[in-house]
């Protein structure tokens, strides 16, 4: 038994560095074979990076996005959560507000910059407010879904020892929907962090969607283009993998089925 | 027949004659594409302090339906539901209503859960009373434990634990140990009598199980299906603990079976 998973375990590392391995030695072996001059190689894309660390740039940058996306997605759970959890108590309110976020929600923070830059000028809160706008739209609909998807079961059972309404929404209602809305908040940091990217390459001059646009547009840096977007990429990961770990407190570990 | 407060007197202290509950030409429909669709006819029923009463039908006579509205869940179409005199307008943690062992709330460990109700006690007091349920109910251990880490017999423990906690005059029972095995099931019938007979709570209990009721009641209220009316009530006057192949227990039984209209032959 201590064998299987012994093994099982070993294979959970070994397949992706595999994966990852011939993703590289094709890329490379692409660059190789195409004799391009222009797109980077793995090894260049190292060397690009590696310079950005020596020149203490790197760093500031992924530390400027993060922060961005942190600032951003916490002022939407702020918002977002109480709203949608308002929202889905009274399904009253949320008939007369749901046609206004069903109309803003499928507008991608992207066509906001214009706006966002109107509202609050080229700078970082520009940037803050896009990824607040990525990550509130679907905090509040999950935030509603999940309240209205508590069974009635446990509503009665909390109504039953006597709580007022607010007391029920906050003992009851919430901790039931929580790990459902865990589900959307993680889905929303996914999309802050996507955000950000794109807001950085047009309001600020840093962070590492800035670094992309700067790197391609002085000097054709595409080892520095493509190393950035790597970055994105492997923040991403962590960001998910790290969220993925609330998933495991134990007053919300009956919601994920996987676990028990 | 002889009346079933005498029979519980008998084997119980306290003498159970006044009425807890009373349910006066209680009456329930549901609209259904555009039809109306009754469920409950005609339910007089009067429960005496302290009863332990079976409500026992086929599935779909609207039982769960009448214990919902007993406990203030649902609003009766006509007729008035009263207990103490007073007629029932919603759920009151003075009567306290027991799901299968679905109720127990996932996100609370087993001391959390039990001590739901107790928010308004002093920390001191809640821990004791906590603490005096778990070990009623026999989930010494437990306490840090959530529910998906226990088994079915012991959710269904922690929500009777956590109804007796606050202390209800009145406990409604709807199928509560219907998920269980059936000895695990066994366990629990003697289980809850043993608590009922500490406590003294007016019990409605819903069942499909003839067994269970004869088991367990001081008086089975057979009902019949579509609608749901009731068609007959009967005293269980076999003192506790009762032995089940006695000849009078599998009298009872047959009878009701009879009631149903079943033969006790397969």
């Amino acid at each position: 038994m201590n064998e299987r998973i012994g093994v099982s375990q070993w294979e959970r590392w070994l397949c992706p560095v595999l994966a990852t391995a011939m993703l590289l030695a094709l890329w490379r072996y692409a660059v190789l074979w195409t004799g391009t001059r222009v797109f980077p190689s793995p090894r260049e894309v190292e060397r690009g990076l590696a310079q950005l660390v020596h020149e203490g740039v790197l760093w500031r940058d992924i530390l400027d996005s993060l922060r961005r996306v942190a600032i951003g997605y916490f002022a939407a759970l702020g918002l977002g959560i109480p709203l949608g959890l308002l929202l889905g108590w009274y399904p009253s309110l949320n008939q007369v507000v749901n046609p206004v976020v069903q109309i803003l929600r499928p507008i991608s923070p992207i066509a906001w910059i214009p706006v966002a830059i109107l509202f609050f000028g080229v700078g970082d809160d520009a940037a803050i407010f896009l990824v607040f706008l990525g990550a509130f739209f679907p905090t509040v609909v999950t935030c509603v879904d999940s309240v209205a998807n508590v069974p009635l079961i446990y509503r009665r059972a909390g109504s039953n020892f006597g709580l007022t309404p607010p007391q029920l929404l906050a003992r009851v209602v919430f901790p039931a929907a929580l790990p459902q809305i865990l589900v959307g908040l993680r889905i929303a940091l996914g999309i802050g962090w996507l955000v950000v990217v794109a807001g950085e390459m047009i309001a600020v001059n840093s962070g590492l969607g800035f670094l992309i646009i700067d790197s391609r547009n002085s000097g054709k840096r595409y080892d520095l283009v493509v190393g950035a977007m790597l970055l994105i990429g492997v923040i991403g990961l962590i960001l998910d993998v790290l969220f993925r770990r609330l998933e495991a407190i134990k007053p919300v570990r009956w919601g994920f089925r996987n676990e028990s | 027949m002889s009346a079933p407060a005498q029979a519980t007197a008998a084997d119980a202290p306290i003498p159970a004659s006044r009425v807890k509950l009373r349910t006066e030409n209680v009456g329930m429909s549901f609209q259904r594409e555009g039809k109306t669709l009754p469920v409950l006819e005609n339910i007089d029923l009067e429960v005496r302090d302290g009863e332990f009463v079976c409500l026992l039908g086929p599935s779909g006579c609207g039982k769960s339906t009448l214990l919902n509205a007993m406990a203030g869940f649902l609003k009766p179409t006509s007729g008035d539901i009263r207990v103490d005199g007073e007629i029932v307008r919603g759920p009151d943690p003075r009567r306290i209503f027991v799901f299968q062992e679905r109720g127990v709330f996932p996100w609370l460990t087993v001391e959390g859960n039990i001590g739901f109700g107790l928010s308004r006690l002093s920390r001191s007091e809640r821990v004791q009373r906590v603490h005096h349920y778990i070990q009623m109910v026999g989930l010494e251990g437990f306490e840090k434990s959530y529910p998906h880490e226990l088994s079915g017999g012991m959710k269904q423990r922690v929500e009777v634990a956590r109804a007796l906690a606050v202390n209800p005059d009145v406990m409604f029972l709807d199928e509560p140990f219907g998920a269980l095995d059936s000895i695990t099931r066994m366990i629990m019938r003697g289980e809850l009598l043993r608590i009922w007979q500490a406590e003294r709570k007016t019990i409605l209990f819903v069942t499909h199980d003839i067994d269970e009721a004869v088991q367990l009641a001081d008086r089975v209220v057979v009902m019949s299906a579509r609608p749901g009316r009731i068609q007959e009530i009967v005293s269980i006057d076999i003192s506790h603990p009762r032995d089940i192949s006695s000849p009078r227990y599998l009298q009872m039984r047959d009878g009701i079976l009879g009631q149903i209209g079943l033969a006790h032959r397969l």
